[in-house]
């Protein structure tokens, strides 16, 4: 990770939190995969599946993503959050770590592909609300726009948003009780 | 769902709102202040000669101290509320406070004789101090927990303990007008006491309540 790739990652951030959905795939897929291989090279004796914790991180970012102050950089900020959840998916796990919190200011991790299926996610999906577990399903698994989904399950478009926004903060929080 | 389903369907609310932090953090200080002015004008309110203790430059130099301490605890707040600080020097500015304190201790120690030392060291309602500061900051550390669950706080004991300190502080500033004890013997006693108390609730309450 550049400098440059870095305010890249910035430039999208910040047209995210603008409300542009597109950039926010963009930028997402790309800390998705560092993400992943920032857990993998950590996680050396099993017990946590990295990709739950990439989710997990996904997650926060979004939500927590007002904690981050636009003129600074992402990965530092990305990095520490998913050291945080990597830390405490051990803890829950009744294991101990150290995560050298330097560890990642220079030494970025590469960039890795998606590798396995995960359940934690579909166990946190499956104990939602009906209409948020069908609203988050319809964008995610079909891919649907919101309004498409809204359409499709006889709601109001602004309806589908709110299921949408709390159906993801309802995942975040289940990952956490887990 | 795989990781790429989770990032459509974040993506997707992108327009969802984020108010700011520090705006949130303000607005809890606002509510916290109204808090702690409620429960100290109803279980003590001002000591009756406040107009004349108000010249004395013992009776201030408390105010000085406590409010340092709150504003120096905030700014700890805010840099706990963020998993990234900004600033590590920022933690230096809690000395501020304990500095202007132990400058009055030794101001006190030059002025007093020694045989008054313990007589105000004691005070005249230090079991008061120690269960009205607490008292007092109850409701103000519940609002900024509560605030800072809408940050993303990566050491929760610290940030809770931040919490509990910045709690203390403005407790101790109501209580300083009601209190008789003016003293940096008794402030460097009993009011380090009470805030520690805080502090430490802060802190165990926050390894549970800030968690995200």
């Amino acid at each position: 990770m550049t400098r440059t790739d870095d305010a890249e990652l910035a430039r999208l951030f910040r047209a995210a939190m603008a409300g542009d959905e597109s950039a926010y795939a963009v930028f997402l897929e790309r800390v998705a995969r560092h993400v992943r291989g920032f857990c993998r090279r950590r996680i050396v004796h099993g017990g946590v599946e990295p990709e739950d914790i990439v989710q997990e991180t996904l997650l926060a970012i979004h939500l927590k993503r007002h904690t981050w102050r636009q003129d600074e950089a992402v990965m530092p900020w990305v990095y520490a959050i998913a050291r945080f959840k990597l830390i405490d998916a051990f803890r829950r796990r009744g294991r101990h770590v150290e995560v050298d919190i330097d560890d990642f200011a220079e030494t970025l991790a590469e960039p890795e592909k998606e590798a396995s299926m995960t359940r934690d996610i579909d166990r946190a999906l499956g104990g939602l609300a009906t209409v948020q577990r069908n609203v988050v399903a319809s964008i995610s698994v079909e891919g649907a726009t919101i309004g498409e989904t809204a359409h499709a399950l006889g709601m109001t478009e602004s309806a589908v948003r709110v299921a949408l926004h709390r159906g993801l903060k309802a995942i975040a929080r289940r990952f956490v009780q887990d | 769902m795989n990781t790429n389903d989770l990032i459509k369907a974040i993506a997707r609310d992108a327009a969802a709102p984020r108010p700011s932090l520090g705006l949130l953090l303000l607005g809890a200080c606002g509510l916290a202040s109204v808090i702690a002015a409620i429960v100290f004008s109803t279980l003590l309110g001002p000591r009756p000669d406040f107009a004349e203790a108000a010249h004395t430059s013992r009776f201030l130099l408390k105010f000085v101290i406590t409010a340092t301490l709150a504003v120096t605890a905030l700014f700890q707040v805010a840099e706990l509320a963020r998993p990234v600080s900004r600033s590590s020097h920022r933690v230096a500015l809690l000395a501020i406070a304990p500095t202007i304190l132990l400058a009055a201790l030794l101001m006190e120690i030059a002025t007093i004789p020694t045989a008054e030392w313990g007589a105000r060291l004691v005070g005249t309602n230090s079991l008061i101090c120690l269960t009205m500061i607490p008292l007092i900051g109850l409701g103000p550390l519940a609002v900024f927990l509560a605030a800072l669950r809408y940050g993303a706080p990566t050491r929760p004991g610290l940030a809770g303990a931040a919490c509990g300190l910045l709690a203390g502080g403005l407790a101790a500033t109501f209580y300083a007008a009601h209190c008789f004890d003016d003293s940096p013997f008794f402030v460097a006693t009993w009011y380090s006491l009470a805030i520690a108390i805080l502090t430490l609730a802060g802190a165990a309450a926050g390894r549970f309540i800030l968690r995200w």
